[in-house]
């Protein structure tokens, strides 16, 4: 077998940049041969999120997106006539921070259906907010006449048990939603 | 059939998390579900018969003052390839696993392989104990998170056992039941290896 290397300073510089090299070009070709599938994931994660909360629609929502105080607001259409909006929302006042909600309001302003993108809420606690249990409470309900607030902030809104601040997060990012689509004819501005 | 060995050191005499104690921070952190554990386990055990496999090809030309500069170029480069090729074809076991597939990087049985055993032995024997250690790491932190999963969850591989509004014990899911489920685990195989060993 071949002798091992010793540790000369030009031993050392030319392992570490030979190998560097190496990999950074396997790396390359991983990266390029993975750039597509990756956006087309993302891009079909947001779709599959807009099917499952917006009313029957056959458009492409993706180019219409518009955006409001960093909330997504993405109209849907059924045949040329408006169908209503599915809304990508967040609050920063999850109990671990960040969350994110799809939300799909109907032409009337009530709202379909919604789920959760993303969180980092308790297991078990938190993490209930993506349930039917607690999300059926809100479908069919227009947020003009649904205060949406927990029941203990003076709201209508049933908290999930031992989870009041990710409940409230919840409401709060549906708040965002609904004020989002309220001010979106006026100062609105049309994604690149 | 003498080969064998370096394959079965990693599934229970050495295995890399109840007996060496290595990478017990994905150990802890991903166990919250069988799934997790299993998306983990197959991730990790990819990386390291990779990096295994490199390392010890490169033993002779990496000098030894900069050999874990050189390990830790070889392994994040796996790393990464299998971070991009999960966000790729498997988005959603990759939004799971989440923050914890960079963080395979710094797991301690990669590094710890091969500085310990890759560096020092032949290509064929590395990869052999990169697979054995990867499928001992996978077996231990499925088991640990099915354990967890149905005291804590009530399910398994996200199939329910119990109604959805059974009461579980919640604090199997919750970090601190990682520790108690881990140490009570280590102090069964540890019962077991003294049992077969005499």
């Amino acid at each position: 077998m071949a002798k091992k290397l010793e540790s000369t300073l030009k031993n050392m510089v030319l392992s570490l940049t030979l190998i560097s090299m190496v990999m950074s070009a396997a790396l390359t070709f991983v990266y390029l041969k993975t750039k597509g599938p990756i956006e087309d994931a993302a891009r079909q994660k947001e779709i599959n999120a807009i099917k499952m909360v917006s009313p029957d629609f056959d458009n492409d929502p993706l180019p219409d997106a518009r955006l409001v105080d960093g909330v997504t607001i993405y109209p849907v259409k059924k045949q040329n006539e408006p169908a209503g909006f599915a809304v990508k929302t967040f609050s920063e006042k999850g109990f671990s921070g960040h969350i994110e909600l799809m939300a799909g309001f109907n032409a009337d302003g009530t709202i379909n259906a919604i789920t959760v993108l993303q969180h980092k809420e308790t297991p078990g606690l938190g993490t209930k907010m993506a349930e039917p249990k607690f999300l059926n409470q809100f479908f069919g309900k227009d947020p003009e006449n649904f205060a949406l607030k927990v029941k203990k902030d003076g709201g209508q809104v049933d908290a999930i048990t031992a989870a009041t601040i990710s409940s409230r997060a919840f409401c709060d990012a549906l708040q965002r939603a609904h004020n989002a689509l309220g001010s979106v004819s006026d100062s609105s501005e049309i994604l690149p | 059939m003498a080969n064998l060995k370096y394959f079965t050191n990693g599934l229970l005499k050495e295995n890399p998390t109840f007996v060496l104690v290595l990478g017990t921070c994905p150990t802890l952190a991903v166990t919250t579900a069988a799934t997790n554990g299993i998306g983990m386990g197959a991730a990790t055990t990819f990386v390291l018969v990779c990096s295994n496999l490199i390392i010890s090809l490169l033993k002779n030309l990496i000098p030894d003052k900069v050999r874990i500069a050189a390990f830790i170029v070889v392994i994040a480069t796996f790393v990464t390839i299998v971070d991009l090729v999960m966000k790729a074809y498997t988005p959603d076991l990759y939004k799971a696993l989440g923050i914890f597939i960079p963080l395979i990087v710094v797991n301690c049985i990669i590094l710890g392989r091969a500085e310990a055993f890759a560096q020092k032995n032949r290509v064929w024997h590395s990869v052999l104990d990169g697979l054995g250690m990867g499928i001992g790491f996978t077996l231990a932190i499925t088991l640990l998170a099915s354990i967890r999963e149905i005291l804590g969850n009530g399910s398994i591989f996200n199939f329910r056992l119990m109604s959805e509004n059974a009461s579980t014990i919640l604090i199997f899911i919750l970090p601190p039941g990682a520790f108690v489920t881990y140490g009570l685990l280590i102090a069964i195989v540890n019962k077991l290896k003294a049992k077969l060993s005499f």
